[in-house]
């Protein structure tokens, strides 16, 4: 039933496909659109938006500044509280951790708050290899579980679903794990909700373990922090008798009033809410009340990588509110399969690559999946400036390639274009040539295009039949401006000097 | 004032009439403004697809070229942004002290054009007349780089005989994005073909944005489509006068 990023095409194939998908194409339009709109009226209510993501920033700068001095302090914190640390240095050793838990208490099962870092490390598969199922709880994440499908958001992972295909999925799959869907189910959002609350209530009583992640923990006090919408998470948090969390090492931060920014930003930058509707704290163990053994795994998998590159490094102040991902209009296009990871859109875009270096032409492909509109730097609450990253990564793709004994086309493409382009008489000549044909074409060939000018229709070889598919290109002018300053321009002093 | 015309590489060979009307406007407003003909590009083509070390020589052509000039003018908002956010970084790149200095003072001198029309000249009123039905594309670069706001708009609002409509969703990007059009043109495409729609349900007769580059992009799908919608860059519309149109 689990399916897999592996084998993903680098974006642009991968793209094509999905935009073929008018389903998804269509599903996508309508939630970026609903929940862009959403966020923009509550954070247009905050008077001082800009100060808060500035102090949002900073909380993390500094954490991520003193990363290995808050992560030993929150270690000692955890330890004294009643916690088992485990520092996992991979997705493998994170898993593995998870999987001794399990197998310590005897459990086939365990139930799950939505987390990334374990759709990260692909915990439920690596769990489902040793016999231990892993139950998804939120809604979402349980949408995608039970259609054997992939998140494509980070905070609504089945937001390429309608409410028709849920209510198809809860039909055909609820039933082989568990608790069926009602036969008389309808497409209404309640009714598919009920079916997921009956279905997923045994699963809660039932299991002896949880897995979580966390939004942020606080190294001073050892508290993890998990903001949710459903409930779900606090029944994993409170029910079980053992509670295994993994949490990214980027998530620290110092203090608990650190947390203050943060929890003002995240919930109106990714649900457009005012206010979450939980919040739950743990600090260790509490005799008598929630979990009585609680592990906490501090992940790297890439972090320290990421860490270690002086413009990339902001990418670890992302709180993964998603606020990116719906504001992108390559993502609201493609969606989030595409990127071929649990962390999609602009933040993948750069995510993936800081965490796993370059080489792989799929990761490799991932900093192009951007026009560089910005809009992303726009609405991110801990300013994260996306662009710069991507454009810094892109420099980073193409010096892995320097050493090539053939270089790309691209590659010949851009040295001839600099070339040209640093020299203002070689850019003239070309210019005189582009002029040359511009005559040919005004005479002899060419659609007119609106306005008059002479058209190229499509054109063969690599970059021109991109660019002509579905665009028609204004031939080049017989004139270029240069030239045309030479002639008159400079001996004017005013009136038309065309 | 020194005044220099940053015509950009994609203006001077693709759409020299943009140029030609940036002097005659300015000229029209007074300003005596040079072309240094030793200028060739900003080096963003370079830049934005990963090659730093090409854009090096670009860039130190850029500098040599607008070295002394009060203020340098830009008829594109993508370009005057490249050249203010991304030559530091070029310089940097290079380990370069003295193109670093030359970069920091080029740099802060460079005005997109509608920023130079409010900012530097203090006009809204351009003395324009444009009879035609436009909307305007605010572009991501001019929006979201460099901050031109409402500069652009304040300026058409002011053409006589011009009727403005608004373009819905008009921040959203147009899908043009460099090379991104042609490494990822499905996507691009995609984008554009949304613009383009956005753009023939205004009804307008002109499209008319302040990036040719933009321009480009969604004119050649609005062609491609025989939608009769044609592209104009916002210098052509302020140069235009009542002597054009009769």
């Amino acid at each position: 039933m689990s399916a897999t990023f592996l084998g993903t095409p680098p974006f642009p194939r991968a793209a094509a496909q999905a935009l073929a998908d008018t389903q998804l194409r269509h599903n996508l339009a309508h939630a970026t659109t609903t929940i862009r709109a959403k966020r923009a009226a509550v954070v247009a209510e905050v008077d001082r938006w800009e100060e808060l993501r500035l102090a949002g920033a900073a909380v993390k700068e500094a954490a991520l500044l003193d990363l290995d001095t808050h992560l030993l302090r929150l270690e000692e914190q955890l330890q004294a509280r009643g916690a088992v640390v485990h520092w996992a240095r991979d997705a493998a050793e994170a898993c593995a951790v998870v999987a001794d838990v399990a197998r310590a208490h005897g459990a086939d099962e365990v139930v799950k708050v939505k987390s990334m870092a374990t759709q990260e490390i692909g915990l439920n598969e690596a769990l489902a290899a040793e016999g231990i199922a892993a139950w998804e709880t939120d809604l979402a994440e349980l949408i995608v579980q039970l259609g054997g499908d992939l998140p494509s958001h980070i905070l609504v992972p089945a937001i390429h679903r309608n409410r028709a295909e849920v209510r198809e999925i809860f039909r055909r799959s609820m039933a082989e794990v568990g608790r069926p869907a009602p036969d008389d189910l309808t497409d209404e959002p309640a009714a598919l909700a009920a079916a997921a609350r009956e279905h997923l209530r045994e699963k809660f009583l039932r299991a002896t373990v949880a897995v979580s992640g966390a939004n942020f923990v606080v190294a001073e006090t050892g508290t993890l922090v998990v903001v949710e919408s459903e409930g779900n998470g606090r029944m994993c948090l409170t029910l079980p008798e053992v509670l295994v969390s993994v949490v990214g090492i980027e998530k620290v931060v110092p203090t608990f009033a650190d947390l203050d920014p943060l929890l003002r930003l995240l919930p109106r930058s990714s649900t457009g809410e005012r206010m979450n509707p939980y919040t739950s704290t743990w600090t260790g163990v509490t005799p008598g009340d929630g979990p009585q053994e609680v592990h906490v795994v501090l992940l790297d998998n890439g972090r320290t990588r990421a860490l270690a590159d002086q413009v990339g490094r902001q990418a670890l102040r992302c709180i993964r509110c998603s606020a990116c991902l719906n504001v992108c209009p390559v993502y609201s296009r493609t969606g989030g399969h595409a990127y071929g990871s649990a962390y999609p859109g602009p933040i993948g875009a750069i995510l993936n690559p800081l965490m796993r270096g370059t080489g792989d032409p799929q990761t490799d492909s991932l900093p192009y999946a951007s026009s560089l509109c910005g809009a992303c730097f726009e609405v991110c609450p801990v300013r994260i400036d996306i662009p710069e990253v991507l454009v810094h990564l892109r420099s980073r793709v193409v010096d892995a390639h320097r050493g090539d004994a053939v270089p790309s086309a691209e590659a010949l493409a851009l040295r001839g274009a600099a070339a040209v382009l640093s020299d203002a008489r070689r850019l003239g000549a070309l210019e005189r040539l582009s002029g040359r044909a511009g005559r040919l074409l005004e005479r002899y060939g060419g659609r007119r295009l609106p306005g008059g000018r002479r058209g190229l229709g499509r054109l063969p070889g690599p970059g021109a039949a991109a660019w002509t598919g579905a665009r028609d290109l204004p031939s080049p002018p017989p004139e270029s401006f240069r030239a045309w300053w030479r002639r008159t321009g400079r001996h004017e002093t005013s009136g038309s000097g065309t | 004032m020194r005044v220099a015309l940053m015509v950009t590489c994609i203006n001077d060979a693709m759409f020299p009439e943009t140029g030609r009307a940036t002097v005659r406007l300015l000229r029209r407003l007074g300003v005596d403004v040079d072309f240094p003909t030793a200028q060739t590009c900003c080096a963003q083509p370079m830049v934005n697809t990963g090659y730093l070390d090409e854009a090096v020589p670009v860039v130190r052509t850029f500098v040599s070229a607008f070295e002394g000039y009060d203020a340098v003018v830009a008829p594109s908002g993508s370009c005057a942004g490249s050249v203010r956010h991304q030559h530091a970084l070029v310089a940097r790149r290079a380990a370069d002290r003295a193109l670093a200095d030359g970069v920091a003072r080029t740099a802060a001198r460079v005005h997109e054009l509608s920023e130079f029309l409010v900012d530097v000249l203090g006009v809204v009123d351009v003395g324009a007349y444009f009879p035609h039905r436009v909307t305007y594309h605010p572009t991501c670069h001019s929006l979201r780089m460099l901050g031109v706001a409402d500069r652009p708009r304040r300026l058409l609002e002011a053409v006589r005989g011009l009727r403005l409509v608004d373009l819905p969703d008009a921040q959203e990007c147009c899908g043009f994005g460099g090379t991104f059009a042609v490494k990822n043109a499905e996507v691009s495409v995609a984008m554009g073909a949304d613009k383009a729609r956005h753009v023939r349900d205004t009804g307008a007769e002109v499209l008319v944005a302040g990036d040719n580059s933009c321009l480009l992009h969604v004119g050649g799908l609005l062609s491609r489509q025989r939608s009769g919608v044609r592209v104009a860059h916002l210098a052509e519309v302020l140069a235009a006068t009542e002597a054009d149109a009769a």
